[in-house]
């Protein structure tokens, strides 16, 4: 598998991770090591194979749609240097 | 023994304000030498209180004056909690993992959290945050004490006090570190532990467990801190079986050894321990049965780092310097200010995985990576299903060589580091429970022994452990 810095660049952006050019390098070269070996997976016939998100069976759950406990709006903010009245403060997203 | 000690301080014949000082004192002497804690908490003010409840005869609990210490990815309240990684410095949780608030609930007295490779990314405790320094084997300090869960095997080799850990498995963070430090490490079932408080990583292969200086200690933790919690949608509702004390009678019992653990690529003195071990269990009756599980050994690790490293570039995302953590000057847009806290403050290792697993379900790759990684993991768990219809438990080493040395581990590329979980990724991929035990040594180096169950079938590993020791 090929990963050029260009491929390694496109990556980044969409992982919001800006890198410097020799990370890019390094990356690239490692990233091209390590999903080579991945690829071997493509040996192993999965046709009609389901995937497994979990490795042991998981039910949906539900609760009851009562009022528990849950934390308070000041306890929820109060590891943030970033709020405003009863929020929090965030850069602009636009 | 951690029981015997609980009984007598219940009693109130242990002084427990100075069994406090004495634990903080040793810790953070271990401390400089080694460096295996993050955060203290203040274990001297909960053995007051304690210490009050056993002169008014109202002690209780199966972990009343023991000294509980947090791998550092599992929140414990208003202590800092950061799994090692700079971006969620300063954070104090507001409240406690559940596991941890078991703990407590049984009169545990909270020690310190541990330190680890950021987030887990790691099985050598080598890629801890920025500004952390890496835990030193409590044996020679030259070498790893194995990753992640590195300050926890660390500590409980060292302490002296009774003293028990939470640590946690994503694919062998337990049981590698347990094995370089000469420690019992015990991982369970995927589900079996609630994750509620667990910095995770990879929801779906994260579990917590213990570790102890021997296996009905880790068994008694692991006991405690399972069972179902309204908190984890996916922790299961299955009935937690006795897991401490289970008799270590193997009469009959068949242990599977996997053919593909012992060939050449391990080394010698680990390969005739373990096989020597087996012997001694045949002796005492169990029946060996080799077998062979070529699609755990030879696509478990792809599969496994796959799935981990695409759980974990979603998973981390969370982390944006907004709530919690690291945070900046608000200044630019959203996008510049969270690429701007996570470039600065992640690790090499963290932005690699991030890298790798956004790649992996990016359009026109997914198919290819993560959902093939995980139908393959669908084959792989199938073929364990397979493997326990004619045996117990399986053995296999836990890691193929001993603590390599920092000079060694430099040597090796970031591939070459993963294909070192070669024989603890693959259960781990699969949810099995499994253990590792101090299993004979190697140039004065522990030697870990891995035995590994069926789903949920913890005491199966546990009867089996007990035979050996």
């Amino acid at each position: 598998m090929d990963i050029t810095p260009e491929i390694v660049k496109k990556v980044a952006e969409n992982a919001r991770l800006k890198l410097k050019e020799e990370e890019i390098k390094k990356f690239a070269q490692e990233m091209k090591d390590i999903l080579s070996n991945f690829e071997k997976l493509n040996e192993v016939d999965t046709k009609d194979v389901p995937p497994s998100f979990h490795p042991v069976p998981i039910k949906n759950t539900s609760r009851p749609d009562e009022k528990g406990e849950c934390l308070t709006t000041q306890e929820a903010l109060s590891l943030s240097p970033h709020t405003s009245g009863n929020y929090f403060k965030g850069p602009k997203t636009l | 023994m951690i029981k015997q000690y609980v009984e007598s301080a219940k009693k109130g014949a242990v002084d427990l304000l100075e069994q406090a000082h004495k634990a903080l004192e040793e810790t953070q002497k271990i401390n400089k030498e080694y460096r295996y804690s993050a955060a203290f908490a203040d274990p001297v003010a909960q053995a007051e209180k304690l210490q009050q409840q056993a002169k008014d005869g109202k002690a209780k609990g199966r972990l009343f004056g023991v000294f509980v210490s947090v791998k550092d990815n599992i929140c414990v309240k208003g202590i800092e909690s950061t799994a090692s990684s700079a971006i969620l410095k300063g954070y104090k949780p507001v409240f406690n993992a559940t596991a941890v608030q078991k703990c407590i609930d049984e009169g545990a007295i909270i020690l310190c959290k541990t330190v680890q490779d950021e987030f887990g990314f790691g099985g050598f405790s080598v890629n801890t945050g920025k500004g952390i320094e890496k835990p030193l084997n409590p044996i020679d300090r030259k070498r790893t004490c194995g990753g992640s869960s590195g300050g926890a095997a660390g500590l409980t080799k060292k302490a002296t006090f009774p003293h028990l850990a939470l640590a946690e498995s994503t694919g062998g963070s337990i049981a590698n570190p347990a094995s370089f430090c000469g420690v019992a490490g015990l991982t369970p079932t995927y589900s079996r532990v609630s994750r509620y408080g667990l910095i995770d990583y990879a929801n779906s292969l994260d579990k917590i467990g213990t570790m102890a200086l021997n296996v009905n200690d880790a068994a008694l933790l692991l006991e405690i801190i399972s069972g179902h919690d309204p908190k984890d949608s996916t922790c299961s509702q299955l009935p937690v079986p006795s897991m401490a004390d289970v008799p270590g009678v193997i009469s009959g019992l068949r242990i599977g050894i996997v053919k593909e653990a012992f060939n050449e690529q391990m080394d010698n003195n680990v390969r005739k321990t373990i096989l020597e071990a087996v012997y001694k269990l045949e002796q005492i009756g169990a029946r060996r049965i080799e077998l062979s599980l070529p699609l755990s050994m030879n696509y478990g690790l792809s599969s496994y780092y796959t799935l981990a490293m695409t759980e974990a570039s979603t998973n981390l995302a969370k982390y944006c310097g907004l709530r919690y953590g690291a945070s900046e000057q608000l200044s630019g847009t959203y996008n510049e200010y969270f690429s701007r806290v996570r470039t600065s403050q992640l690790g090499d290792e963290a932005k690699r995985r991030i890298l790798l697993g956004t790649f992996a379900r990016m359009a026109g790759h997914r198919d290819a990576f993560y959902t093939k990684a995980a139908q393959v993991r669908t084959k792989i768990i199938q073929e364990y299903h397979m493997a326990f219809k004619n045996v117990d438990v399986l053995i296999t080493p836990t890691m193929p060589l001993v603590a390599p040395t920092f000079e060694e581990l430099k040597q090796l590329t970031p591939l070459q580091h993963y294909m070192m979980d070669i024989l603890t990724v693959p259960a781990n991929l699969a949810g099995l429970p499994h253990i590792s035990l101090p299993c004979g040594e190697s140039n004065k180096l522990p030697i870990g022994i891995m035995i590994t169950a069926n789903h949920f079938q913890e005491q199966k590993m546990l009867q089996v452990s007990n035979a050996l020791h």
